[in-house]
């Protein structure tokens, strides 16, 4: 396991010495001081004007979540199969923002968008959990029903009581996840709280955007006392009847968009010039396109996606290891320490990471730097927080080392750090799907290439390169799996419904 | 109703039977005693999968599902025997025509305050008793009961026992307090060396046979 560590530590330092990091604005200091004042004197009033956007945030990912249970659910259920297995790891492996970059051509900046977006990779992640969690779930009950319960009365009484509460921790958890997807949605002009972020930030309004992140925190503080399981479908249908009046989808682009613009532009390229509108099955010239692709943009795209990945991945394991003992028992006495800290790591996991890698952009100018920080931090307050929770359940003796040093080095961390790596690993997956999303940022991680092939209305080339971002976050999830198996460390059934 | 013929039984996680035989006609109450770990267990599984269809079983570990109240751990004893939109239903709220059947079974055990409480609220004494509401509720020709009573204070261990021997025809336990099974029992069989040691009446059973059954083990 220590070996393991050494090894990810020293690809790290030599990526961080291939990344490309630099501070290219003319003066970051007082950048940084306009945003620090903004934080201090948030303009709240904003917030009212822009209560669509709060509103639009709450109800997408209220759409977009149920429509993700509902068919995760269902795939939950055949996820034994290989196929369905595959399916589920292709469609989480590619982001919200690049699924919302897919149906913006289609349905365009429409509700139905952002749903989408939302809907799609999230079936794939409760395909994949909820059938962990019944694979996992206490069979005992199951060996009382009579032999021949038919399956739905035998999962009604013998395995839903039992994962119950599972699956519900799990998904509210992640209803949390879809409100921060909802909010950065509106980076790509979607009418959620994004939009206005982007549009703050951008033209350094800095009293704006504190306020609006404000909200923000404090939508998702007050969960616990809205979001009551009696009340969710009342809030799921209030939801998909206030967005049904924007709804307008032409069936028409989708067939186009399906049988012709995903095409490579070789095979459309004659049709195109006599004005036909033929496709044509031009081998060569597709694979030379392929070719050029390969070399000019997934070539230096990967490479800067992992390069940044391996970066992240290792500078979240440090960011935990230095920070997870300051909500520790075992090293912080005072409760109201620990409450400080507790909450330090709140806010920096609920801000979401491409929020965050935007406001360190307009400080420090484009490179790799805003990328790390905001990744590192985002996670690694994640991974500090599961951690430190996990410290606080070992037992020390008492005769323990009185010395934190020692106490931390001897008795708390060999305890842990099993466990701590089983978190990291299998966070590996989500930091890669990050690092290629901030390209949109203007680093060349894979997302720069499709954002620009979007622009340049290049659909055929953006398709082809979010396959290649899904199959490099599929392989990184492989890899990810076998390490822990190696290793030997498990997350557990508790991690699946507390990170 | 069972005739075993020099039958040896092995399954992956549990003790060894060996050439075992036995006959129990239908209508007999039947105890087995024997040391810790010598295959009770073992025999009793092979009884029910030689009879599923007519038999009702009170697992030792009660498998009872603890996020659901007492009264749907009994009713999923007839799971099988109702439609599934009905099952649904007395799932979402507990049909009154199912109440009314389940009380008896509760009053019986001594426990008809706690139908609804939820079973990961209840003792253990409580639960086993539970489990024996399920197997009673099934109503079956044949009760086979795993330490049905092993949880519950002595003097309602008794009522208990009794209990089960009223619900269905034939009935047989596998138990380790010898005395209640000689008091509420007519036949035992000791079980010992992964083979049958004794069987008779209970009123043959006497400190010399228990002597020899638990020879070796410290009591």
């Amino acid at each position: 396991m220590f070996r393991t560590s050494l090894y990810f530590l020293l690809v790290a330092l030599v990526c961080l010495g291939l990344a490309d990091i630099e501070v290219t604005t003319l003066d970051p200091w007082e950048e940084l001081r306009r945003i620090g004042v903004g934080f201090l004197t948030p303009d709240f009033p904003i917030i009212y004007t822009f209560r669509d956007a709060l509103l639009n945030t709450v109800t997408f990912a209220f759409c977009g979540i149920s429509l993700g249970v509902l068919f995760g659910s269902g795939l939950a259920f055949f996820f034994r199969f290989a196929p369905v297995r595959l399916f589920c790891a292709f469609i989480r492996a590619i982001h919200e923002i690049f699924w919302a970059f897919l149906f913006l051509p289609i349905v365009g900046l429409n509700p139905v968008c952002g749903i989408l977006a939302i809907a799609i990779p999230y079936a794939g992640v409760f395909g994949k959990v909820y059938a962990e969690i019944m694979q996992e779930a206490d069979q005992t009950p199951l060996r009382g029903l009579p032999q021949g319960t038919g399956g739905i009365s035998r999962f009604c009484y013998g395995i839903l009581p039992v994962i119950y509460s599972d699956l519900k921790n799990y998904t509210s958890y992640r209803f949390e996840c879809a409100l921060r997807s909802s909010a950065i949605l509106g980076f790509v002009g979607l009418p959620t709280l994004g939009f206005h972020l982007e549009t703050a930030f951008r033209e350094g309004l800095y009293s704006e955007a504190p306020a609006l992140l404000y909200a923000f925190y404090l939508l998702i503080a007050s969960l616990r006392y809205w979001l009551k399981p009696k009340l969710v479908v009342g809030y799921v249908v209030a939801s998909f009847a206030l967005i049904s009046t924007d709804v307008h989808v032409q069936w028409s682009n989708i067939t186009r968009f399906l049988t012709y613009e995903i095409l490579p532009w070789p095979m459309r390229r004659d049709g195109f010039l006599d004005g036909s509108g033929d496709v044509s099955f031009a081998l060569g010239g597709t694979w030379r396109w392929v070719v050029e692709i390969l070399q000019t943009e997934v070539l230096q795209g990967v490479w800067n996606t992992v390069v940044l990945t391996q970066v992240v991945l290792v500078g979240t394991g440090l960011f935990t290891l230095l920070f997870f003992g300051t909500i520790s028992r075992h090293f912080v006495k005072a409760r109201s320490s620990r409450g400080v800290a507790h909450y330090f790591l709140i806010v920096m996991r609920t801000t979401p990471e491409y929020i965050l890698a935007y406001a360190m952009l307009q400080l420090w100018g484009p490179s790799m730097l805003p990328a790390i920080v905001a990744i590192m931090l985002h996670n690694g307050a994640i991974l500090s927080y599961l951690t430190g929770q996990n410290a606080n359940l070992v037992q020390l003796p008492i005769d323990a080392a009185r010395k934190k040093a020692n106490r931390y080095f001897f008795e708390v961390l060999p305890r842990v750090y099993g466990q701590f790596l089983a978190f990291l690993f299998y966070r590996w997956e989500v930091m890669m799907r990050e690092s290629a999303i901030l390209g949109i940022l203007g680093i060349y991680t894979l997302g720069f290439f499709i954002d620009s092939a979007i622009s340049d209305d290049k659909l055929d080339k953006a398709v082809f390169l979010i396959l290649i971002t899904a199959v490099l976050n599929i392989g990184i999830d492989t890899i990810s799996q076998t390490v822990r198996r190696r290793l030997r460390i498990a997350t557990g059934a508790v991690f699946t419904y507390q990170q | 109703m069972y005739d075993l013929d020099n039958l040896s039984v092995a399954y992956e996680d549990a003790a060894v039977l060996q050439d075992i035989s036995l006959q129990i006609k239908a209508g007999e109450k039947v105890v087995i005693i024997g040391p810790s770990g010598v295959g009770k267990s073992t025999l009793l599984r092979k009884l029910y999968e030689l009879r599923q269809r007519e038999s009702a079983l009170i697992h030792q570990d009660y498998a009872l599902v603890p996020q659901l109240s007492a009264f749907h751990n009994v009713y999923i004893g007839r799971l099988d025997e109702h439609p599934t939109l009905h099952n649904l239903l007395n799932l979402l709220k507990p049909q009154k025509k199912d109440l009314e059947q389940i009380r008896p079974i509760f009053q019986a055990l001594g426990m008809e305050e706690k139908m609804l409480d939820s079973v990961s609220n209840l003792s253990g004494g409580q639960q086993q008793r539970v489990a024996v509401g399920r197997a009673i509720y099934r109503s079956c020709p044949i009760i086979l009961g795993d330490e049905p009573v092993s949880a519950i204070d002595p003097h309602q261990a008794g009522t208990i026992l009794q209990l089960i021997v009223q619900s269905a025809p034939t009935v047989v336990l596998a138990m380790h307090d010898v005395q209640l099974a000689i008091e509420h029992f007519p036949r035992i069989i000791g079980l010992r060396d992964a083979s049958v040691c004794f069987d008779l009446p209970a009123s043959d059973v006497d400190e010399g046979t228990l002597a020899e059954l638990y020879q070796g083990e410290t009591a």
